[in-house]
């Protein structure tokens, strides 16, 4: 029985929605986390008060955000056997594990911690409760660490193979699923982009108090500290930009070419198109601003490598479609006799492009009876659609450079103590305070997106992948996850700017004793 | 050693060491964050005023997220260790599901969100939010236990994707209910019992009622559910399988329906009706020792929780999932695991941590130690 086009397309929205809902929480639970136990560091190593009170305020905002970090989270856990149960069972045996061992090692500290973190500044010593903060920035680290792996897994699945006794994907090595090159590269793109987030959040709200002369000392630190830890994490999140991870692995190269738009394969180095107009129905992109050699050193760090272009890769990909007509034709007759070592070691020779038959099944139900047609068809499924990728890959890198911009400024202004004179700087600031948020859905509509037509790259496609539901059980879980998400999203928006703007328990709220001067010039 | 090693990392010790650490994660799950549950279903009816409900907050508001991932593990462990369960049961029990995913997403919100804001409408709101958070997962868990009892209806294609037939209503029979009941009693008798250890004054008096009629109400339904799953239910049997080593292929036995087959683990080995005699037991203890002993009250009130959810476990043993449409289907301990390999990496992960999870925890709750009264939250903004 084939899944339904319809619960196939609901399902997939219902995953974005939720995921990209989750992620407006994530990366700066991920920062802010972290610079919470870097300025409660300074306040027990300095003992000065006022460390311990932006660690109080700024950890007030931190759990506004977390509780709803926390909602969305619980869904993600569930949702792959509710919505993706074909998904779950085909590759459970691999991607399972690193969701459960996140929750042995991370989330479980994270949650059990986080408690204590805001009711245990009387019950804790300085040097305990500090301990306390630092494992809940762990945890979430941590956190991101093994989704990250699963996730990973998903766009370069190694170390596992097919068992046609079980019929799903099996581990074959830990150490390769734990290792795997694109996952670490992911890891730390991801985390050093929460990094960001959260300095980009610190740094716009302190210059908002600091334009409206409010609570100067207090901001004047946080406005410092944001300025640093925010323009080291961006310099992370763009030279450790996960363009790195895109020559390993078929689908990935597939991604970067769509990304790009290269429609032809480019002898090496291959230049980088700034933007044109995508035309997607000709294979060509009009009007391209491009810089000779950029992209082939970006994605092959050589400029011998040839990047390969959307035309040859499918025509790869029919190729690969009939090796994985032949292998879904030999597991059949596994299936049918498990003795026939003929069919086994054809299913062994052709294996690796079993999902490539599986992508075919679309159009032809039995597979090995597919047409020319509509093998030609599946091979132009391989390829993801290249216009939406190409513009939120510029988007997302475009917003990484405003917000170095932004940190390079502020850092200077810093150092030269001339935050408060810089007006327009602290109005940038503030206005900086969404691109980091921008960044981050970009961000994974290219990864996830450009994964497409898979849900794990070239092995499970994602039309196979649904849970065999009707149309009716999606409009009601969709339509209750988005009323229930913009509701508490609007509740959470309303807190935040209202904690944001009632600002610290300030003693003296124009400004702290030790900077005279500078309250003067304020109030003058 | 090596002896004792091979009979431990063999795949059959294995499946069954995961059948018990599914079992440990959910009886986790069950007693403590089935205190949260518990106290959330009884939030508007135990507690009156404003600075009440806040000390019922307050009393679970610093670790009821760190209880909570007794259930996220438990969701991330099946899934790894049981994959074809995971998928099978989340996919089939889908609105079912989906309807406790929007109860729970009330609690993190609804704790933190609910005292920020001075407005009794606001407060209100949020409160019935807490409550709904308790009471429906408390419910539907044991609706959907209810259900795996008789039986539950999907097959598995040639492709091995699971079909289901049948929605909500499907799982919402007699039988269901009589088992939502049973939890739900559970768990509000275990949130009562915690009651009992974090107040004092009039709340605990009412906590204590509570407790009493939860117990009561406990008893008779976990009495009535054994009888009807011995005498009105069809059990299942395993007649012919491929062996606890065999590949995970839940396709390959033959499996019959029989009456009362539920109680045939217990009758083979006797000393079993032991576990079910100490839910009862348990549920006694709570209520006879609840408010002159409080923490022994919510040990027993503990015991009761984790035998009932056992009685289940070893009832269905070594059905996990049964189907009642295609019996040859159901899913057992020793054909929905996931391959050796990945049993292995995650018997050893599990090790390492769950002891350590235990020993932060104990140390939270130590640290946290002791009543929360109306005095400490109406003068301090640091509480919920």
């Amino acid at each position: 029985m084939m899944p339904d086009p319809l619960v196939v397309d609901l399902s997939r929205l219902q995953f974005a929605a939720t995921a990209m809902y989750h992620f407006l929480f994530v990366p700066l639970t991920l920062g802010l986390s972290l610079m919470l136990a870097i300025m409660e560091s300074v306040y027990v190593m300095t003992g000065k008060e006022i460390y311990k009170q932006m660690t109080k305020f700024w950890g007030k905002l931190f759990g506004i955000n977390f509780a709803l970090g926390v909602a969305t989270g619980i869904t993600m856990e569930f949702q792959f056997g509710t919505n993706w149960s074909y998904y779950s069972q085909y590759v459970g045996d691999i991607f399972g594990t690193p969701l459960a061992i996140e929750g042995l090692m991370a989330f479980f500290m994270e949650s059990t911690f986080v408690g204590l973190f805001f009711f245990g500044w009387d019950k804790l010593s300085r040097v305990k409760h500090l301990m306390v903060t630092w494992l809940v920035a762990l945890g979430s680290n941590f956190s991101a660490l093994w989704i990250l792996i699963a996730n990973g897994w998903m766009q370069y699945p190694v170390g596992a193979e097919f068992n046609p006794e079980t019929l799903r994907m099996e581990m074959s090595s830990f150490a390769e699923v734990f290792f795997n090159p694109v996952a670490q590269v992911k890891f730390v793109h991801t985390v050093s982009a929460g990094y960001a987030t959260a300095a980009c959040f610190v740094l716009g709200i302190s210059a908002w108090y600091l334009l409206k002369g409010r609570h100067i000392a207090f901001a004047q630190r946080s406005f410092a500290i944001a300025a640093a830890f925010g323009l080291a994490s961006v310099l992370s999140v763009i030279t450790l930009g996960d363009e790195s991870g895109y020559e390993i692995g078929h689908s990935q190269k597939v991604k970067l070419a769509a990304i790009e738009g290269m429609w032809e394969t480019h002898q090496p180095p291959a230049p980088f198109t700034v933007v044109g107009m995508i035309d997607s129905e000709n294979m060509k992109t009009d009007y391209a601003i491009e810089i000779p050699w950029i992209m082939g050193l970006i994605a092959t760090r050589s400029v011998d490598k040839p990047i390969t272009g959307i035309r040859d890769l499918v025509a790869e990909h029919e190729i690969k479609i009939r090796n994985g007509m032949q292998a879904y034709a030999a597991l059949q007759q596994v299936r049918a006799n498990p003795e026939d070592a003929g069919a086994r070691a054809r299913l062994m020779e052709h294996q690796a492009d079993l999902g490539y038959g599986l992508l075919v099944k679309r159009y032809a139900p039995d597979v090995v009876d597919a047409t020319d047609e509509q093998i030609a068809q599946a091979a132009r499924d391989g390829i993801p659609p290249v216009g939406p990728l190409f513009w939120a890959f510029r988007i997302m890198v475009g917003a990484g450079f405003f917000m170095l911009g932004v940190f390079v400024l502020a850092i200077i202004a810093t150092s030269r103590n001339t935050v408060l004179r810089q007006r327009w700087l602290l109005k940038l600031a503030v206005f900086t305070i969404p691109m980091p948020w921008i960044a981050s859905e970009m961000g994974w509509f290219v990864a996830e997106v450009g994964r497409q037509p898979w849900t794990v790259a070239e092995i499970l496609p994602t039309w196979i992948s649904v849970s065999s539901l009707s149309v009716g059980d999606l409009i009601f879980s969709l339509g209750g996850f988005v009323l229930l998400y913009t509701a508490l999203l609007v509740v959470e928006m309303y807190l935040m700017i209202k904690f944001a703007r009632q600002g610290p328990d300030d003693p003296t709220p124009t400004g702290g004793a030790d900077t005279p001067s500078l309250t003067s010039a304020q109030q003058a | 050693m090596t002896e004792l090693l091979a009979f431990l990392m063999s795949y059959e010790t294995l499946r069954f060491i995961w059948w018990l650490f599914l079992g440990v994660l959910l009886i986790g799950f069950a007693i403590m964050d089935g205190f949260d549950l518990g106290v959330g279903a009884l939030l508007p009816w135990v507690a009156r005023t404003d600075d009440e409900r806040r000390v019922l907050i307050n009393a679970i508001g610093p670790t009821w997220e760190g209880n909570q991932v007794w259930f996220i593990l438990g969701g991330g462990a099946i899934f790894a260790a049981y994959p074809l369960i995971y998928s099978a049961a989340f996919s089939g029990f889908f609105v079912a599901l989906i309807l406790v995913l929007f109860a729970l997403i009330l609690r993190p919100v609804g704790f933190d969100y609910r005292s920020k804001l001075p407005h009794p409408q606001w407060r209100s709101m949020w409160d019935w939010g807490l409550f709904i958070g308790g009471f429906v997962p408390a419910l539907v868990f044991g609706v959907a236990f209810g259900n795996l009892l008789q039986g539950v209806p999907f097959y598995f294609d040639d492709s091995l994707r699971v079909h289901y037939e049948g929605g909500l209503p499907g799982l919402l029979n007699p039988f269901g209910l009589l088992a939502g009941v049973v939890s739900l009693s559970m768990l509000v008798m275990q949130g009562a019992a915690f009651l009992l250890l974090k107040t004092v004054g009039h709340l605990r008096e009412r906590a204590h009622r509570a407790l009493g009629v939860a117990a009561l109400v406990f008893a008779l339904s976990f009495a009535g559910a054994g009888l009807w799953v011995g005498f009105g239910i069809d059990g299942y049997v395993l007649t012919a399988f491929a062996g606890t080593e065999a590949a995970s292929n839940p396709v390959a036995k033959e499996v019959v329906r029989q009456t009362g087959a539920w109680f045939a683990n217990f009758k083979a080995t006797p000393v079993l009706w032991l576990v079910p005699l100490l839910a009862f037991t348990g549920a006694f203890g709570a209520w006879w020792l609840a408010a002159r002993r409080p923490g022994v009250g919510f040990i027993a009130s503990s015991v009761a929780v984790a035998c009932t959810i056992l009685t289940a476990g070893i009832a269905m043993f070594p059905f996990m999932m049964p189907s009642s449409l295609e019996p040859a289907h159901s899913l057992t301990v020793w054909d929905a695991t996931s391959s050796l390999l990945t049993l292995r990496w995650m018997f050893w992960m599990t090790v390492l941590f769950l002891p350590l999870i235990l020993f932060y925890t104990s140390w939270v709750f130590s640290v946290l130690r002791g009543p929360v009264t109306l005095e400490q939250v109406s003068d301090s903004h640091e509480h919920y």
